[in-house]
């Protein structure tokens, strides 16, 4: 009873040529190679074949997925996976507005067509059957459906009563890395129109050490390369990333430089699925990156393995790092990290003779304490090797989110404004004048009293730093008089944020209980809906994902990238920038928000908000990037190679795929954007860079300038300062601005010259417009400004507290006192001998109430784990799958599974961070909104995790606490 | 005339289950059941290493020589394909296959196993008419009917899972192997592929 398959007659719709490239081809009558290699999902394994094979020919082999099923037209739509932040390519099969099938992006030069569990899932989101469906509202302890405008005017009316008693800085914004570009840009302008800069996001727990640490090292905050350019690596550092599982289909780029000779180096407590790959793994006690990373100087420096020339030309201040390291002697490495001198030697001889080398670090580096420390001491270790500014090298700091990094620069962050501006008064000035209203309409906005001083000059609350996202329970429970402002937060509105990312959940319920008013913006009701215990004051609104609107996205290198809109809203849910209109409109000021752009039934015209950032955000380049050009660059993006990122040919010939920033100058100006940050081996005008001059031009009579080193085509051929007006017509370029450019550009510089003049004939003249420094290894104004290790809070490791202490608590930071020594002087290890840290489950993300709803993950992921070594198990009595308990000196306890496995070290435990719904033992199923429930609750590791913040930043440490663990 | 056949590379699998969610998304594959999964040797020891499985669609089908209803055939591009009106759900085919292919739904507690279920190389099934809603609904999606791979291989996140004709995957793996200097380990290809 053997059947025959029918072949390629059955084929619906599809003319001859597209049947020959497909089904007839693939069934044997007549393959074409690269075809058959194209739709065999092997483009990036065959090497050379992803760029041989050219996008006309391949359009036509993929001409036949647009089959109709059972007669029903199919729309091809194409979006940015919503996951992390490599930036995949999505390719949606719509039907009847029914999102119907899910392809390959072959096209897409990120991805190629590759996908990780959550990308590969993503239509799922397009269904939602757990999402938050209406408004609701929390009436005697029961979730009640409102209508939107009720929500909205019971929300308003109080929130403006709070802000009428205390002051707008009782309401707190906390938005979102989930927010396309558009929404993030929008959002931070609503809270400074509302009068605050309580407002912030998840960078500030994610990267916000990097950004702090790397920003004041070389100018810039942001991952120096990309994902694809790694591929010319030669030795690919990881330390604190587990890329394997937080960004899979980076791996791609990581494995293909690895078959071409490249080492892999992996530094983690772990033995992480990316260790499995890695040619020399390096086992590290937690919270040590700083001896780690000195350790490896020492040898680098003793065996003068470093780039003498390149310190001369582009490093200030790597004299005092080598003070600092000439005390981390292989021993004393050894007795604080764990790791033995011969390894780490290994590992800086492999760092010094392959080069270009690339260092990539996460959130292992940077929740710490000393977070700020960690990355500039990566910072330091590539500058002392020369490989920052170059092709295969780079500081490759993999961001979170899907748009994180678009959030930071678009500043969702109670420190600045969009674009790093800050907040002096003359940030608000540019952007009032970007905004076109009035400064002292917006200075007005804000409460007038001063909390705070520097020197002895008043602070005005708009010109400080509001509190952060890791800080907001301290803003709710804090003693006021403690607060450097009116009065506490009453109110708090999460919008697209898990609490269960955050550290410190005994302390965090609390908060929520003690507000009077909480709203939950979202597509699910999340973490926030179950964890506090109130009969009222609570609103959750339905807020949609990205498939349910259009807008940019910035990936991790820097590309901005465009959403097409996938599906309209599901149920009542309204986008972000909807919402927002929504409340502005409440609060009076909807037309000051929206005064530049075009609004069609509360929505705002998401391309006009673009254009609008387009002229404000001078510093970091996201002015060439105007709508027209992202939706081009999305359109011919199998244009562009996959290794560079430059268009070979074609409509974009010689641009970089998503105009990675800074994309200098106006769209006119066609900047091609910057693919490696600070490579002078091309022409600013081509994309190439130098250090930023941001920290003057000398310190205590030493040159901090480049000395003989400049992109290719400089005329100053030297170091420079940053441009202004006075320094065009010092140089005698004055004249080659136009007359309207003149007039908008006297007495501006490169930042606040919103003709983009300046910085035109800066780069006509092959000049970077910030100027050309040296990184400092020094970063003065930092508290520690040369890196030192220190002890985490929490530290099982006694001994070491004297030798390296903490910091003393101090009085206000980001407007709260800020503890230290205090909780460090206390020994918890007697009582809590095990070291917790914790880290990403490939199948979910973040706080994961999104892939926890998704079916197709959730089953692959059903218990909250912790990962235990054997040896402590067995001291423990604990057996692999059974349950345990595990508590924090801080109180909190959950109930959760034990994984035994080799995986940590003994004395070390693990825990992922994506799990909520649970609370010390208890399941909250009862307490969401009916059928809004995740597939999957758990235990959130983050009851048990403890207090401490970086003493720049205020990023939360969550990865080096102490627990303790009993059977349960 | 191509011999369709799995690859996968256990020097690029890094668990991602990106194939895994890619064959459910594609084939609405219900909860509970795993046409393909990626099963690591060795956790969190060193030297570990993830292989991504699913039916190999072998040369000499085992589940095809102890079916008692021979609901199995062959296509001609050496696809294994079942057919589940035939099907009685008596699992000897799960006895016989050495990858642990075959699935059953568990939807009752007691008793049926139900029709079988396993990955069908994103063929369909040999009883409907290719890219009916009938053939979607009990086999999942005919990509090759479409002129397409199986979507796990088109979706992997490192090009570790390769799918294809046999000649050609094996050429794009020699390749690799070359570049690394290694011994190939094509894992599972000596019980599935007796050709070689």
């Amino acid at each position: 009873m053997k059947l025959k398959r029918k072949v390629a007659g059955a084929v619906p719709v599809a003319s001859e040529q597209d049947v020959a490239t497909s089904a007839r081809g693939l069934l044997g009558v007549s393959v074409n190679r690269r075809t058959f290699l194209k739709n065999s999902g092997l483009t990036a394994g065959g090497a050379a074949l992803a760029v041989s094979a050219g996008p006309s020919m391949l359009k036509k082999a993929r001409a036949a997925e647009n089959y109709a099923r059972e007669g029903i037209a199919t729309e091809t739509i194409h979006s940015i996976c919503t996951h992390c932040s490599v930036g995949c390519g999505v390719v949606a099969e719509v039907q009847n507005g029914v999102w119907t099938g899910q392809e390959p992006d072959w096209d897409s030069p990120i991805n190629m067509g590759a996908h990780c569990a959550k990308g590969a899932a993503v239509r799922e989101h397009g269904h939602g059957e757990r999402r938050l469906k209406y408004p609701m509202k929390l009436v005697d302890g029961k979730w009640t459906r409102v209508d939107w405008d009720t929500a909205i005017n019971e929300i308003g009316d109080q929130m403006l009563k709070i802000r009428e008693e205390s002051s707008p800085d009782s309401v707190y914004w906390l938005g979102s890395a989930k927010h396309n570009n558009e929404q993030a840009y929008l959002f931070r302008k609503f809270a400074g129109l509302w009068g605050t800069n309580n407002v912030d996001h998840q960078a500030r727990i994610c990267h916000s050490t990097t950004v702090a640490g790397v920003a004041n090292t070389w100018g810039y905050g942001a991952m120096t390369n990309s994902y694809n350019d790694m591929q010319l690596s030669k030795c690919m550092f990881f330390i604190g990333s587990n890329a394997a599982e937080a960004h899979p289909v980076a791996m791609q780029h990581v494995l293909k430089a690895k078959e071409n000779g490249s080492k892999l180096i992996v530094v983690d407590p772990r033995y992480t699925r990316t260790a499995a790959h890695s040619d020399q793994y390096i086992q590290m006690r937690p919270g040590t990156d700083v001896p780690i990373v000195w350790g490896m100087l020492w040898h680098i420096f003793e065996n003068g393995w470093e780039d003498k020339e390149y310190i001369r030309q582009r490093v200030y201040g790597m004299d005092d790092i080598r003070e600092e390291v000439a005390k981390w002697t292989p021993e004393e490495v050894e007795r604080v990290s764990g790791v033995p001198g011969a390894q780490l030697k290994q590992a800086a001889q492999t760092m010094a003779e392959s080069k270009p080398g690339t260092i990539v670090w996460c959130m292992g580096g940077t929740q710490h304490t000393i977070g700020n420390n960690n990355t500039r001491a990566y910072c330091v270790l590539q500058l002392a090797l020369g490989n920052i500014g170059v092709s295969g090298g780079g500081a490759n700091i993999f961001r979170g989110h899907d748009n994180v990094q678009g959030a930071t620069d678009m500043g969702v962050l109670s420190h600045t404004l969009p674009g790093y501006y800050g907040l002096a008064e003359g940030s608000w000035k540019h952007w009032a004048g970007v905004w076109d209203l009035e400064y002292e309409w917006v200075k007005n906005r804000f409460d007038q009293t001063p909390y705070e001083k520097k020197g002895d000059a008043d602070l005005q609350p708009m010109n400080t730093a509001g509190i952060p996202v890791s800080r907001w329970i301290d803003g709710v429970l804090e003693d006021k008089e403690n607060i450097a402002q009116k009065d506490n937060i009453r109110a708090m509105v999460l919008w697209g944020h898990a609490p269960n990312s955050q550290t410190r959940g005994p302390e965090m319920k609390a908060a929520m209980e003690k507000l009077e008013l909480l709203v939950v913006i979202d597509p699910y009701p999340t973490h926030t809906a179950v964890l506090p215990d109130r009969k009222d004051g609570m609103y959750l609104l339905p807020a949609t994902t990205q498939f349910e609107t259009s807008g940019s996205v910035t990936a991790s290198n820097r590309s901005l990238q465009w959403r097409s809109k996938v599906i309209e809203p599901l149920f009542e849910a309204l986008p972000d920038h909807t919402i927002m209109y929504k409340l502005a409109t409440k609060f009076g000021y909807g037309e000051e928000l929206c005064k530049n752009m075009e609004v069609t039934n509360d929505e705002p015209l998401i391309e006009d908000i673009t254009r609008e950032f387009n002229r404000g955000m001078w510093t970091i380049g996201y002015t060439g990037q105007s709508p027209e050009r992202i939706k081009a660059h999305m359109e011919h993006r199998g244009t562009f190679n996959t290794t560079t990122l430059k268009a070979e040919g074609g409509p974009l010939d010689g641009e970089y795929f998503g105009m990675p920033w800074p994309c200098w100058g106006t769209a006119e100006m066609g900047h091609p954007g910057t693919p490696n940050l600070y490579d002078p081996s091309k022409p600013v005008a081509e994309g190439g860079l130098n250090f930023r001059a941001r920290f003057g031009v000398e310190r205590d009579g030493v040159n901090l300038l480049a000395e003989d080193s400049y992109p290719v085509g400089n005329e100053l051929e030297e170091g420079h300062p940053e441009f202004t007006a006075d320094m065009l017509k010092t140089l005698g370029w004055w004249d080659d601005l136009t007359a309207d450019e003149k007039a908008a550009a006297e007495g501006k510089n490169w930042k606040t010259d919103v003709s983009g003049g300046i910085q035109r004939v800066a780069i006509a003249h092959g000049c970077a417009p910030f100027g050309n420094a040296k990184a400092r290894a020094n970063v003065w104004t930092f508290p520690d400004p040369v890196p030192v290790h220190r002890e985490p809070l929490y530290t099982s490791r006694r001994d070491l507290v004297e030798d390296y202490p903490t910091y003393e608590d101090r009085k206000s930071h980001y407007r709260l006192p800020t503890r230290y020594g205090s909780i460090q002087a206390e020994d918890y290890s007697k009582d809590f001998p095990l070291i917790h840290t914790s880290g990403r489950l490939v199948e979910y993300e973040g706080g994961g109430e999104e892939s926890r709803s998704n079916p197709w993950l959730a089953e692959l992921q059903q218990d909250m784990f912790v990962e235990i070594n054997q040896a402590d198990a067995n001291d423990l009595n604990v057996k692999d799958g059974e349950m345990v308990w595990m508590e924090g000196p801080e109180g909190g306890k959950i109930h959760i599974k034990a994984m035994v496995t080799a995986r940590v070290a003994r004395g070390v435990v693990f825990t992922p961070f994506h799990f909520g719904g649970h609370y010390q033992g208890e399941d909250l199923l009862d307490k969401y909104p009916e059928g809004a429930a995740p597939f999957v609750r758990g235990e959130s590791d983050n009851t048990v995790m403890t207090y401490g913040y970086d003493s720049v930043t205020q990023m939360q440490e969550s990865k080096c606490s102490l627990c303790k663990i009993t059977a349960a | 005339m191509a011999r369709m056949k799995f690859l996968c590379d256990a020097e690029r699998c890094i668990e991602c289950n990106g194939c895994v969610t890619a064959c459910k998304n594609e084939n609405e594959v219900p909860w509970g059941v795993n046409r393909r999964r990626v099963v690591t040797l060795g956790d969190g020891a060193p030297g570990e290493k993830s292989i991504s499985v699913a039916c190999m669609h072998c040369t000499d089908a085992p589940c095809q020589a102890v079916c008692p209803v021979d609901c199995f055939n062959t296509t001609d591009d050496g696809i294994v394909l079942h057919d589940k009106s035939l099907c009685i759900g008596c699992g000897y085919c799960f006895y016989a296959c050495p990858f642990g292919a075959p699935q059953f739904p568990e939807q009752t507690s007691f008793g049926a196993r139900g029709k079988m279920d396993k990955c069908t190389f994103c063929a369909g099934g040999p009883d409907e008419a290719d890219l009916s809603d009938a053939e979607y609904e009990k086999y999942g999606r005919n990509r090759i009917a479409e002129g397409k791979l199986p979507l796990c291989a088109e979706m992997c996140s490192t090009r570790a899972l390769i799918a294809g004709d046999g000649d050609e995957i094996a050429d794009i793996y020699r390749e690799r192997i070359l570049r690394r200097g290694g011994r190939p380990q094509t894992w599972g290809w000596e019980t599935a592929y007796t050709e070689g």
